[in-house]
C-alpha cells in the first residue's frame, strides 16, 4: 500500500514537473558557481539578462537558473511541491497578490525592503520592483486629420465618428488568455464605467486580441494596426523610440500603473538565496540597472506624485475579487458580451 | 535626623511614602490595564464594523434567478479591508450546503447567523488567529427560497498592531501617572510630617531656662503629644523650682540659728572668766563657723550644680571678672597681710560663659590661696590668652599639697592632709572642676615650684 502511494506520489510531482510550461529558460554562469538560485519570471530574458550579469558579478559564486513562463503558470507553479524556485517575478499583481495571501509566500525584511514606499510592498511577501504605466499607442499616418486622443472619452468620440477608419485595426490584450490583460481589464472596469461604453466602440470595429504587448506594438508600427490600447508602457517605449509615426500616449482621465512584483516561495530551497537576488533587485545597483538597462520604470514615488493620472494598482486584497473564479467567469463572459458582440 | 541616646524604630515617613507608593502603583496598573481593555475592545469593534460591512457588501450584491444564484464580489468589499492594515483576507460563499467559491475550509459560526446582521466569531484558519464576520440571506431561485451563508475572515495583525501600539501609549500614560503621583506623595509624607519637626525645632531652639509650655498651634493628631510634654515641663519646672526654694529656705533656716548661735557664744567667751569654760566655747565657736562655712559651701555648690544645668550664658570679659573678684578679696586678705600680685590682660578677654559660675570658681581658688598661704604672704594672679584659651592662674607660697595628687583634692568633701586646723568643707575645688567642666575647660592643682601651690583654670575662649 505504501509503495503504491509512493508510487503515485512519483507519478503526481512528475506530472506537476511536466505541468508548467516554460517560454524560455537559460542558466547564467560560467560553471565554477557553487550554489544556483532559481528564479520564475514571467520577464523576457533579454530584458532581465542585464541584471542577472550585474548579479553575479557582485554574486560570482552564484549561478542563476532564469525560467520564463506566462503569468498564469507561474501562478499555478508556486503552490505546486514538486516545482521549487527561490524567487518568483511576476507582472500579474493580482495573481502574486493571491499567492502570497494565500500563505505561499515568505517573509522577509531587510533595509532595502523597508526602503519602499507602503504601496510598493505587502505584508514583507510581495516586493515591487518596477512601476509601468499602461498606455495607448498609436500610429500617427492613421489618424491623419483628426486630433490625437487624450482621455477614454474622447476615443470613443473618435472611434464612433470615424468608424470606417478604425474597422479591424484595434488592437488590445484578450483578458481570456493573457493574465496581465485581464489585469488591465479588471482594472479599468474598476476604474470608471466609461470602460464599457468604450469596449463596446471597439468591439463594434472588429478588433484584434493579443496575449502579448510586443506582438500589438509591432503591428502598429507596420501599421497593421492604427491603435492597440491597453500596453505595457515600457516596452512600448522601447520599441517605438525614435520612430516618427507612433505615438505613446498616457490617457489623462487615468493612466493604471503597474508594478511588477517578486516574492520567495515558502517551498523555496534556499529561500536565501532568493533574497539575494531580491535585494539586489531592491538595491540602488539593481533599481538603476532595471530603469536604464532593462528599460522598466524604477519603483519612484515622486514621479507618481508628479503625474496626477498615474494610479498605481494597489496592492490590497481588493486584487483578490478578480481572482475569485465566479467572478472571473462573470467578468470574462460580460467582456467578452461587449466585445465580441456574441 | 540621629538622636543621640535614642534608636528611632522605623520612621512614619518612610511608612507613608511605601503606602503611597503602593497605592499609587496599583491605581498605575489598574489605569493601564482600563485603557488597554478600551483600546483593544474599541479598535475590535471598528475592525469588525469594517469586516461585517465587506460581508454585507458581498451579499447584497447576490441576485436570484433562474438559472442559480448570481454572485458578484465587489471590489470595494476587499479593497476596504486593506484599508486599515495589510491582513490576510479569506471568504466564503455557501449556497445551500455547498461552497460555491472561496476557501472551502474556512471555519463556519457555530451559533445560528442572524440574517444581513453579521456574526463575529474567531477561529485559528491557516495557522493564524482570524476574525470571521458571517451573514446569511435567503434569495429567490426558481421562486424557491435557497439559503446562502458569506463568511469573510480577515487576520489580526493591523489590529494587534494599533493595539500593540495603544498599550505602549497606556504604558506611558501608566509610567507618567506613576511619577506625578509618586512625586506628590513624597511632598504630602513630607508636609504630614512637617508640624512634628517644626514642634520638635521649637522645643530644641529653647534656651536653657525656658520652661514655658508649648503653645504653637499643632495638628489634632500631634495635640496628645504636645499636651503629654506641656505636663511633663510643668512637673520638671515644678521640681526645679521647689529644689531653689527648699536650697533658700534650708540656707536661711541654717545660717540663721547659727549666727545666733555664735553671737551668744561670744557673749559667754566675754562674760566667762573660767579659763576652762573659755577654751571650750572657743572650741564651740570654731565649730559653729566650721559648721557655716560647711553650709555656704552646700549651698554654693547646689547652686552650681542647678546652674550648669540652667545655664545663662552672656558675653563677659573674664579680664575685667578676674579683677572684680581679686578687688573683692582685699579686706579678706588685708587680715592676714596678704597682698596679690595680678597680671590681667588690659583689652577684655571675652567670651561666653555663665558670670556667676566663673566668679564662684574664681572666688573659690583666690580663697584657698589665701586660706592656705603663711601670714604676709604674696599671692599671684594671672590671665593668659594663648591658643584660644584662657588660662587662669592663682599660685601662692602656703604650705604646698604635702605630695596629694590633684584628682584625689577634686572630689566632693576631699580635704588634704595639710589642712591643720583651716577651716573648710572640702567642696571649693569639686565646684571649680564642675565649672571648668561645664564650659568645656580644665582645672589642675599642682605644687608650685619652690613652695606653695599652683592652681591653673584652662578655659576655651570660642
Ligand atoms: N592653695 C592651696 N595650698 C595648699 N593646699 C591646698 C590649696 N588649695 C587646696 N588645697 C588642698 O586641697 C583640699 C581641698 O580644697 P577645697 O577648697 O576643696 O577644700 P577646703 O578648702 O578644705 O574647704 P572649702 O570647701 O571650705 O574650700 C584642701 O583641703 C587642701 O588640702
Ligand atoms: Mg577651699
Amino acid at each position: 500500500m505504501r509503495r503504491l502511494v509512493l508510487a503515485l506520489g512519483l507519478i503526481l510531482s512528475a506530472a506537476g514537473a511536466l505541468a508548467l510550461d516554460i517560454e524560455e529558460e537559460r542558466l547564467f554562469g560560467s560553471g565554477n558557481e557553487t550554489s544556483v538560485v532559481k528564479i520564475l519570471s514571467t520577464t523576457d530574458i533579454d530584458i532581465f539578462a542585464p541584471l542577472v550579469i550585474a548579479f553575479q558579478a557582485a554574486n560570482p559564486g552564484i549561478a542563476v537558473r532564469y525560467t520564463v513562463a506566462s503569468t498564469t503558470e507561474v501562478y499555478k507553479a508556486v503552490p505546486d511541491s514538486a516545482l521549487t524556485f527561490d524567487l518568483v517575478i511576476s507582472s500579474a499583481m493580482d495573481l502574486q497578490m493571491k499567492l502570497a495571501n494565500d500563505g505561499y509566500a515568505r517573509e522577509h525584511r531587510s533595509l532595502e525592503t523597508e526602503g519602499l514606499p507602503a504601496w510598493a510592498r505587502w505584508r514583507d511577501q510581495l516586493f515591487a520592483f518596477a512601476q509601468e504605466p499602461v498606455v495607448l499607442i498609436l500610429s500617427r499616418p492613421a489618424f491623419e486629420g483628426l486630433r490625437l486622443p487624450q482621455t477614454r472619452a474622447d476615443l470613443i468620440d473618435l472611434l464612433r465618428a470615424n468608424p470606417e477608419r478604425f474597422e479591424g485595426r484595434i488592437g488590445t490584450y484578450d483578458p481570456n488568455r493573457s493574465g496581465a490583460g485581464y489585469l488591465f481589464a479588471t482594472q479599468d472596469a474598476r476604474q470608471s464605467d466609461t470602460f464599457w461604453r468604450l469596449s463596446e466602440v471597439i468591439g463594434g470595429l472588429s478588433p484584434r486580441l493579443y496575449d502579448g504587448s510586443g506582438a500589438m506594438i509591432a503591428d502598429v508600427q507596420s501599421g497593421r494596426l492604427a491603435l492597440a490600447y491597453n500596453v505595457l508602457g515600457s516596452y512600448a517605449a522601447a520599441q517605438l523610440s525614435g520612430d516618427p509615426d507612433a505615438a505613446l500616449i498616457e490617457l489623462e482621465d487615468f493612466t493604471n500603473v503597474l508594478l511588477r512584483t517578486a516574492l520567495i516561495p515558502r517551498g523555496a530551497e534556499r529561500p536565501e538565496l532568493g533574497a539575494a537576488f531580491l535585494e539586489f533587485l531592491l538595491s540602488d545597483t539593481g533599481q538603476t540597472l532595471i530603469d536604464q538597462k532593462a528599460g522598466l520604470p524604477r519603483i519612484d514615488a515622486a514621479t507618481l506624485a508628479s503625474a496626477g493620472h498615474r494610479r498605481p494598482i494597489r496592492l490590497d486584497p481588493g486584487l483578490l475579487v478578480f481572482v475569485d473564479p465566479l467572478k472571473r467567469q462573470k467578468f470574462l463572459s460580460e467582456w467578452t458580451a461587449a466585445f465580441l458582440r456574441r | 535626623m540621629k538622636i543621640p541616646g535614642l534608636s528611632p524604630s522605623g520612621s512614619i515617613r518612610q511608612r507613608l511614602i511605601l503606602q503611597l507608593l503602593v497605592l499609587v502603583a496599583v491605581l498605575s496598573w489598574m489605569l493601564y490595564i482600563s485603557v488597554r481593555t478600551v483600546a483593544s475592545s474599541a479598535v475590535e469593534t471598528t475592525q469588525d464594523a469594517i469586516l461585517g460591512s465587506a460581508t454585507i457588501a458581498i451579499a447584497e450584491e447576490l441576485r436570484g434567478g433562474d438559472d442559480g444564484v448570481g454572485i458578484d464580489i465587489p471590489y470595494t468589499a476587499f479593497s476596504m479591508l486593506g484599508a486599515t492594515g495589510e491582513d490576510r483576507v479569506f471568504y466564503r460563499i455557501v449556497i445551500d450546503g455547498v461552497t460555491v467559491t472561496g476557501y472551502d475550509d474556512l471555519p463556519l459560526s457555530d451559533d445560528p447567523l442572524g440574517g444581513l446582521t453579521p456574526i463575529f466569531y474567531t477561529r485559528a484558519y491557516q495557522s493564524e488567529t482570524v476574525r470571521i464576520a458571517a451573514v446569511e440571506r435567503s434569495v429567490l431561485v426558481s421562486n424557491r427560497p435557497v439559503r446562502v451563508v458569506v463568511a469573510v475572515a480577515q487576520t489580526r495583525s493591523a489590529q494587534d498592531a494599533i493595539v500593540a501600539r495603544m498599550a505602549n501609549r497606556a504604558a506611558a500614560l501608566g509610567i507618567g501617572f506613576f511619577a506625578v503621583a509618586a512625586l506628590l506623595s513624597l511632598l504630602t509624607a513630607r508636609s504630614v510630617i512637617q508640624p512634628v519637626r517644626n514642634v520638635a525645632e521649637a522645643v530644641r531652639r529653647r534656651g536653657p531656662q525656658d520652661l514655658r509650655p508649648v503653645d504653637r498651634p499643632v495638628p489634632s493628631e500631634l495635640a496628645p503629644l504636645v499636651t503629654a510634654l506641656n505636663q511633663f515641663i510643668a512637673r520638671l519646672s515644678g521640681a526645679l523650682f521647689r529644689t531653689e526654694t527648699f536650697i533658700a529656705e534650708a540656707a536661711h533656716h541654717i545660717r540663721t540659728p547659727l549666727a545666733t548661735l555664735r553671737a551668744q557664744a561670744e557673749i559667754a567667751l566675754r562674760q566667762s572668766h573660767n579659763e576652762a569654760a573659755r577654751a571650750a566655747i572657743r572650741g564651740m565657736i570654731r565649730s559653729v563657723d566650721d559648721s557655716a562655712r560647711s553650709v555656704g559651701q552646700l549651698l554654693d555648690h547646689a547652686a552650681v550644680v542647678y546652674r550648669t544645668d540652667q545655664r545663662a550664658d552672656e558675653e563677659i570679659d573674664l579680664a575685667a571678672l578676674t579683677r572684680d573678684v581679686v578687688a573683692a578679696f582685699g579686706p579678706a586678705a588685708e587680715l592676714r597681710e596678704i597682698s596679690f600680685d595680678l597680671s590681667v590682660p588690659d583689652q577684655p578677654v571675652t567670651m561666653t560663659a555663665d558670670r556667676l559660675l566663673l566668679e564662684s570658681a574664681i572666688r573659690n581658688l583666690l580663697d584657698n590661696a589665701v586660706k592656705y598661704s603663711a601670714l604676709e604672704g604674696l599671692i599671684s594672679v594671672s590671665l593668659l590668652v594663648e591658643g584660644g584659651e584662657a588660662r587662669l592662674s592663682v599660685r601662692d607660697r602656703g604650705r604646698g599639697l604635702s605630695g596629694v595628687r590633684s584628682a584625689a583634692l577634686t572630689g566632693r568633701f576631699r580635704r588634704g592632709t595639710n589642712v591643720a586646723d583651716v577651716i573648710g568643707s572640702g567642696l571649693g575645688l569639686t565646684i571649680v572642676r564642675e565649672v571648668a567642666t561645664a564650659h568645656g575647660g580644665e582645672f589642675r592643682l599642682t605644687e608650685r615650684e619652690g613652695g606653695g601651690a599652683c592652681a591653673d583654670l584652662s578655659l576655651p575662649l570660642a
